[in-house]
């Protein structure tokens, strides 16, 4: 059952479930924090109202930066306000930043230990029509190898409005992956969120496996967990809303009864949330894993919920992967 | 403004870009590797900027209302350290640790070891836009300090560079200076053969920027050129400054083959006469 201790929206599973984008959090959260801190500066690279950047711009123009179409001169502008004491927030696609801008983020940003936000927007499979070249699938891998930066992947529009408010909690840079279409609400404005944490939200008496999802794929994961319960196979949910840092205690703790793990993203199984928790285990406590994700192939271009069946990340192919796993757990 | 350069100010500022190549050369000699042609071209900007232009205290690197000094082309970087050092921002011994374990002077330069740096470069090309962010936020902060940018010619190869141009043109930001240094060589040989650049000047003006030119090594003319540069409100600009690269050692100046390597002992101790000699008009004091 839904973890009741998370205040989770109880209306999840109802055909008439609230759906909303992702990137909508992120547009509400960086006005907030606007209307919070005057240090709070935002570029875009002509994505401003498709990143939902426009909230901001429209509402403090003159802390509001259009560069154009020119991502590493917008990471780097930003670098440079960030190290005299503002906060930027750069938006644009993730395939773009910090895709195409990956060296100047590196260089001006991460290793320069400047204060840049960096919101990829349209992140994963789920842009859908738009084809490959707009379907965000390495960011995850290309971002977590940076020293010293943190990544939040939110699952729904209210997370993503809190992981986007939380971000200005650290001096130094944070990647925020974003999502376009509308998804479940799976949260509350109640529901806890703490930077670096991972939540159980599927919980039950004696799992067999646990599903490790990140962003609104958990929305996915919990479906499966929903109908795998009612045939009689009980699993843990946890929703990774913070890749790095990896919150290793809870990995273990998750882990502990159930000694299976089934990981969940829109993204390249390689380098992304279920290699970071492998690269941790492979160390510490090695388990039987199986990956749902993008599986060493470019998508395509189509509704996104046909590519999610296609590619095999789907609700079945995630209760497939836990009766494999759990097969190979009992060998 | 700074205050007027007086004669006997410049000789002294003459002075000291002649010992600044000379403590240049032992840098790169101990250093081992490193590149030789721009440090030394750039050695009298450099000297005018820390001993004349900037508004600065090497004792508070961090005051906030300074004058910014970005070093784009931070393969250059022993001359800043260099003139670092001679402006007391650091002890002239630690240039010894150039580009050794353990030390503050990071082969290229990084912003967060060594104080005085305003930002990490060393890739190409991205200087611009971040001193494009740091006078922004001067202009969002209502201070009064300028922003200086000092980048190759080859380095100008670079996209960011123009998607910087474009930008400061596009909100006339009028607190930036840029400084190229047009000695005309890059790693590959002459900048006109790897990637032509002319008509540089032309080239800015289209992306609606004030362009000046002058003589890299004439500090009175240089100073003269950033006075200029101040009067300009309603655009950013661009001083393209002639170099020679290599400048002050003969068997280095207008080779491309000096970019990239720092001399070797023998190599060091000619350039070194030549310099302590300048060029063998003086009789060398180190002899």
């Amino acid at each position: 059952m839904l973890n009741p201790n998370l205040k989770l929206n109880t209306k999840l599973f109802d055909t008439d479930v609230e759906i909303q984008p992702t990137r909508k959090g992120f547009g509400e959260g960086l006005l907030e924090l606007g209307e919070k801190n005057p240090n709070v500066v935002g570029l875009a690279a002509d994505l401003t109202e498709s990143t939902y950047a426009h909230l901001f711009a429209e509402k403090f123009p003159e802390r509001f930066f259009e560069v154009g179409i020119g991502e590493q001169n917008m990471a780097a502008i930003a670098a440079g306000l960030a190290v005299s004491g503002k906060i930027p927030f750069i938006a644009s696609y993730a395939t773009f930043s910090p895709g195409k801008n990956w060296e100047t983020i590196r260089t001006t940003c991460v290793y320069n230990k400047a204060n840049v936000k960096i919101a990829g927007h349209h992140a994963g499979v789920m842009t859908g029509p738009d084809g490959a070249t707009h379907q965000a699938t390495e960011d995850i891998a290309i971002t977590r190898c940076w020293p010293g930066i943190e990544i939040h992947v939110p699952c729904d529009a209210i997370e993503a409005k809190k992981a986007t408010i939380a971000s200005v909690n650290t001096d130094l840079p944070v990647y925020l992956r974003y999502t376009r279409d509308k998804t479940p609400i799976i949260t509350t404005e109640e529901t806890p969120f703490t930077v670096g944490k991972m939540q159980d939200f599927w919980v039950t008496d004696n799992p067999e496996v646990t599903i490790f999802a990140t962003g609104y794929m958990l929305y996915y994961a919990l479906v499966a967990a929903k109908e795998l319960e009612d045939e009689g196979f009980p699993v843990l949910v946890i929703n990774v809303a913070t890749i790095k840092p990896l919150d290793e205690e809870a990995i273990m703790r998750f882990t502990g009864h159930t000694r299976a793990i089934v990981t969940v993203e829109d993204h390249q199984v390689q380098g992304g949330m279920g290699s970071a928790i492998a690269e941790f285990l492979a160390k510490t406590n090695p388990l039987p894993m199986e990956f749902v994700g993008l599986q060493n192939t470019f998508a395509e271009a189509g509704p996104w919920k046909e590519i999610i069946e296609k590619y095999g990340m789907g609700v079945k192919s995630i209760k497939d992967a836990v009766k494999k796993v759990a097969g190979r757990k009992n060998k | 403004m700074a205050e007027e350069l007086h004669d006997e100010k410049l000789k002294q500022l003459e002075e000291k870009a002649e010992q600044g190549r000379e403590l240049l050369i032992q840098t790169l000699l101990e250093a081992g590797s490193g590149h030789s042609a721009g440090p030394l071209d750039m050695m009298d900007v450099f000297i005018a900027f820390y001993f004349h232009i900037l508004n600065h205290d090497p004792k508070n690197p961090d005051w906030p209302d300074r004058d910014r000094l970005v070093l784009s082309n931070g393969h250059i970087c022993p001359v800043r350290y260099v003139v670092m050092a001679m402006a007391d921002y650091f002890p002239l011994e630690e240039l010894k640790t150039l580009r050794k374990l353990n030390s503050r002077l990071q082969g290229h330069p990084h912003r967060t070891t060594l104080p005085g740096l305003e930002t990490t470069s060393g890739p190409l090309g991205e200087g611009l836009s971040q001193a494009i962010g740091i006078a922004l936020a001067a202009k969002l902060d209502k201070k009064n300090y300028y922003t200086y940018v000092v980048t190759g010619d080859g380095e100008l190869n670079e996209g960011n560079i123009w998607e910087a141009m474009m930008f400061a043109g596009k909100i006339k930001l009028n607190n930036i200076i840029m400084i190229v240094d047009r000695n005309n060589i890059q790693i590959d040989g002459f900048t006109e053969d790897v990637m032509p650049l002319e008509p540089l000047r032309a080239k800015f003006e289209a992306f609606n920027w004030h362009v000046l030119e002058v003589d890299a090594h004439n500090i009175r003319a240089f100073v003269d050129k950033i006075n200029e540069a101040k009067a300009i409100y309603e655009k950013p600009t661009v001083i393209i400054a002639h170099s020679i690269a290599g400048k002050g050692v003969d068997f280095m100046e207008k080779d491309f083959h000096w970019h990239g390597k720092p001399p070797d002992k023998e190599q060091a101790k000619i350039a070194l006469d030549a310099l302590r000699t300048l060029q063998g008009k003086i009789e060398s004091e180190h002899k």
